[in-house]
């Protein structure tokens, strides 16, 4: 078995408002940057999984991914595989 | 034809707010209260099941995504797919969504912030188990308190429940106009509460056992709860 490190980025779907993103960038131009736009506001979890490959790895996180760490009614998620832990 | 006390359950997570005050509201409308617990895969034979309002697990990774794989929500999967009347209020109703039980999803409000305060509810639907005595049209005034009420759904979903008549409360006023001035949260249009096809699984923001005892507020609650309670007696007939 080897662990293998990951990271799962969730974003709100792109036609949906996102609140907090609005919120981060109307405040940036109190602080002098007034060229941002766009701004959007999501989550990033790290995991480990302990898996006997890869394959089997990536599969049982993309459905994790999809179960639990996203509501696919509302969120895009990208699951980024990040190393093999020695 | 002897007349049963319906007893209705009413599901406690960790974090769980309102669990008492839907304990106490069915007691009030006459109904036999029965508390649930979490982690036990038993509905103790209740004959409707109430998911209560607060901030269960933390509220953490999403509202009512973590209550949903709870070992209760299996049972009351199970019990809502024979039929059976469940409603869910506030963290209640985004448990059921995240179950998939009812359609859309619920994001913070569109003014980022937490709204406390009475609303008025225009009702859309008499066909479910917590409107069965109220007449479409009519408003009730119940109060809602959230941070996370904005119902949101994909495009398919929203075809699906206007068209389908899903929507069983919007926001309103007093009169029953739905408008953006109407509107406390940013919901896709005005949507307070939806429901399933059948009608036995129903999910609103606002608190309608916040609302049945006259010396504490409104009391629009009322007439969810005769509802519900009528719709166990029904579910016992049948």
């Amino acid at each position: 078995m080897t662990v293998f490190a990951f990271e799962v980025l969730v974003s709100l779907k792109d036609g949906l408002s996102d609140p907090q993103g609005k919120a981060v960038e109307s405040a940036l131009p109190a602080l002098g940057w007034t060229n941002v736009s766009g701004v959007r506001v999501g989550k990033h979890i790290q995991l480990d999984v302990d898996a006997p490959d890869q394959t089997a790895a990536v599969a049982q996180v993309e459905e994790m991914a999809r179960r639990l760490l996203s509501n696919p009614v509302i969120e895009d998620v990208r699951v980024l595989e990040v190393e093999a832990k020695p | 034809m002897t007349v049963r006390t319906p007893r209705i359950g009413v599901v406690t997570f960790p974090g769980s707010l309102d669990d008492r005050d839907a304990l106490r509201a069915i007691a009030t409308m006459g109904g036999e209260a029965v508390p649930l617990w979490h982690a036990d895969a038993d509905l103790r034979g209740v004959d409707a099941v109430v998911l209560p309002g607060g901030f269960s697990y933390g509220d953490y990774l999403r509202c009512g995504a973590i209550a949903r794989f709870a070992p209760v929500m299996e049972e009351v999967v199970r019990f809502a797919d024979r039929g059976s009347p469940v409603l869910g209020i506030c963290n209640g109703f985004q448990i059921l969504c995240e179950s998939g039980l009812l359609p859309g999803a619920l994001i913070r409000n569109r003014s980022l912030r937490f709204v406390c305060r009475n609303v008025w509810l225009r009702v859309e639907t008499s066909l479910t188990v917590v409107t069965n005595e109220l007449t479409p049209g009519e408003t009730v005034q119940i109060p809602i308190k959230h941070g996370e009420g904005q119902w949101v759904a994909t495009p398919e979903q929203l075809d699906r429940v206007e068209d389908g008549n899903l929507v069983v409360f919007r926001y309103a006023s007093r009169e029953g106009i739905v408008d953006a001035a109407h509107n406390p949260n940013g919901a896709t249009d005005n949507i307070a509460g939806v429901r399933n096809e059948a009608g036995n699984v129903v999910g609103l923001m606002p608190h309608p056992e916040h609302a049945v005892d006259p010396d504490i507020g409104p009391v629009g609650g009322q007439p969810l709860f005769a509802s519900l309670l009528r719709s166990a007696l029904v579910g016992i007939a049948t």
